[in-house]
């Protein structure tokens, strides 16, 4: 475990708080190559390739597969029929192709570190929840809560997206192509959303923090959600995140709407200046 | 948590009872104390379809009181008599089971009178009065309520369906869904979520002399439009009020004669999931009911905060 002593971090002051009793927080340090992988992660080659056929299988038998095949060292796996089955693909720690040929139900792909992954078809509720990094890419259309707490990666979806997209989001970024529904960044906290369309009421309400652009109309604003000005590194974001999107549409990248936190929640002022750091 | 589905053929009839059995197994993860089908079938040119129960079904888990099946045939009796004394014919009648009967009847008097005078007669209740509506509801899940009913080759334009998690009210089938909109033939309603203002709207509706059977809040919704088309209102502007006048967080199909519709609170907290296609609509609280009876690769979407929609048969 990296120690926390004389880290960057610390220098930073971000660990200035008298932390009391026991704690069981492991601190990233880029120099420690272990920390890039789990312990038990699979060493697997994205050349050797292999196919599930969902269509009579229960969904915690295809994680299992999943996770049997990595084990065998493949590194592409190609999902057939999954009919919308709920929970696919959950709880990858490894870097994998994962290739979902149809559609998903609630919670496909959720909890995941480093795969990447194509689903042709369109997904359910919850897509991709928790995910740590990664890369998920979703040809089709998304229901409500896409993205919801994510921490990192990118997460596209090239069609629209329901209700609560990016709630309580704390990292990484979620790319639409289409519209997005009602509350929309719903208590997010940190990274970026990108919606291309149009977007429901209650955009960004409670923000904490965190940057959504809007290329389409915004029916309202949510509590503490403000509009900032387009800047050129802003721009510049954009176009390189929507390269990485495989989203060839034509945008006018300076004429979106830019909205962040106000930061005037009675909740966020009256937070200690240490407390604050750790709601974001 | 509950599951809801509905499927409309434009233009033609198909099995749709077999197909909402489909699409109702496939949700049954969301709700498995019972199970309600409004078929709305080819129907019986000028006559009425009535759809009635005279006791409960008691299982394992519910809440109804055992009688003795004897009492049955008597309220049968009863109900033939007040049919009869309203001036009704009936042509055809069935036992589907010892509490639940079928009957095909001509009428050109009031509905609500016909209606009122049925149920007067003990523990009697009328699951659905309507030219093409037919509405089946019991304890279990769908395979064993279509079974029961004979249900899978059941030949219509549409229907809807319901899965109940039972949460706020007994496990028995007056408070399963769908609900009949008393007294308006032909329409149904069923629901998955929770309305927070059921008290004061069961009261008013109450008090212009609408009547509850069950205390389960779903009802409300059908009673709430049946007393809105009563006023005169169409059905997709009763669905829009609906929105304003129920607080909640609620998704809910609605059917007529001719006619499908959904509608979703402004928060979007319950789900639907839809397919639309120009011979058919296809909705569901999951899509992996719509896959159940279109297997190959579809697209579909979620409705959005706050949508009414209605399509025509």
């Amino acid at each position: 475990m990296a120690s926390i002593k004389g880290h960057k971090s610390t220098e930073m002051g971000l660990h200035e708080e008298v932390l009391t009793g026991r704690t069981q927080q492991v601190f990233f340090n880029p120099e420690e190559s272990e920390n890039f992988f789990y312990h038990d992660a699979y060493d697997v080659d994205f050349n050797k390739r292999t196919e599930i056929d969902a269509k009579d299988i229960e969904c915690l038998d295809i994680n299992r597969k999943i996770k049997e095949l990595m084990s065998q060292g493949y590194g592409t796996i190609v999902i057939k029929n999954p009919g919308s089955k709920h929970s696919i693909g959950v709880g990858i720690l490894n870097k994998l192709n994962l290739i979902v040929e149809g559609s998903l139900g609630y919670f496909g792909i959720g909890s995941v570190d480093g795969p990447n992954v194509r689903i042709s078809g369109r997904v359910g509720w919850s897509c991709a929840e928790n995910m740590m990094a990664g890369k998920v890419v979703v040809e089709k259309n998304a229901g409500s809560c896409f993205g919801a707490a994510i921490r990192g990666g990118d997460l596209i979806c090239k069609g629209s997206v329901g209700a609560r997209s990016g709630i309580d989001m704390k990292g990484g970024t979620i790319i639409v192509g289409g519209d997005a529904g009602a509350f929309t960044g719903f208590m997010m906290q940190r990274g970026r959303i990108v919606i291309l369309g149009d977007v429901g009421p209650n955009l960004a309400d409670s923000l904490y923090d965190g940057t959504i652009f809007v290329g389409g109309n915004i029916k309202s604003l949510g509590a503490d959600a403000v509009e900032a000005e387009m800047t050129d590194l802003d721009v510049d974001w954009l176009k390189r995140k929507l390269k990485v999107a495989e989203i060839d549409k034509k945008v006018d990248f300076k004429k979106m709407t830019k909205i962040v936190s106000g930061k005037k929640l009675w909740n966020y002022d009256n937070l200690e200046p240490t407390e604050r750091k750790g709601a974001i | 948590m509950c599951g809801i589905a509905g499927i409309i053929h434009r233009g033609n009839s198909n099995n749709v009872g077999g197909e909402m059995q489909k699409m109702l197994q496939s949700l049954k993860h969301r709700g498995p104390d019972s199970t309600g089908y409004a078929l709305y079938g080819e129907g019986e040119s000028n006559n009425y379809i009535l759809r009635y129960k005279v006791g409960e079904n008691v299982k394992e888990g519910t809440t109804a009181v055992k009688e003795d099946p004897s009492v049955y045939a008597a309220r049968r009796k009863e109900v033939d008599k007040k049919i009869n004394e309203v001036g009704a014919t009936i042509h055809d009648d069935e036992k589907i089971t010892d509490y639940s009967f079928r009957y095909v009847i001509s009428y050109d008097g009031d509905l609500l009178d016909l209606a009122k005078k049925i149920e007067s007669v003990e523990e009697t209740e009328i699951q659905s009065l309507g030219k093409s509506l037919e509405l089946i509801k019991d304890i279990g899940d769908a395979s064993v309520v279509a079974d029961q009913y004979s249900l899978n080759q059941f030949s219509g334009t549409h229907g809807i369906g319901h899965t109940r998690m039972a949460t706020e009210s007994g496990v028995d089938i007056r408070s399963a869904h769908p609900y009949w909109a008393y007294p308006f033939s032909d329409v149904s309603v069923v629901h998955n979520g929770q309305l927070t203002n059921y008290w004061n709207n069961r009261r008013a509706l109450e008090a212009k002399g609408m009547r509850f059977l069950s205390s389960c809040d779903s009802e409300l919704i059908a009673v709430y439009l049946a007393d809105k088309i009563r006023e005169g209102m169409d059905l997709e502007e009763a669905m829009k009020g609906s929105l304003e006048h129920l607080d909640g967080v609620f998704t809910y199909l609605v059917a007529t004669k001719d006619k499908l519709g959904m509608a979703k609170d402004t928060m979007a907290a319950k789900p639907m999931v839809l397919y639309e296609s120009d011979d058919l609509v296809a909705l569901a609280s999951e899509e992996v009911a719509i896959r159940s009876v279109m297997p190959t690769e579809i697209d579909t979407y979620d409705p959005y905060e706050g949508e009414v929609k209605v399509w025509q048969a």
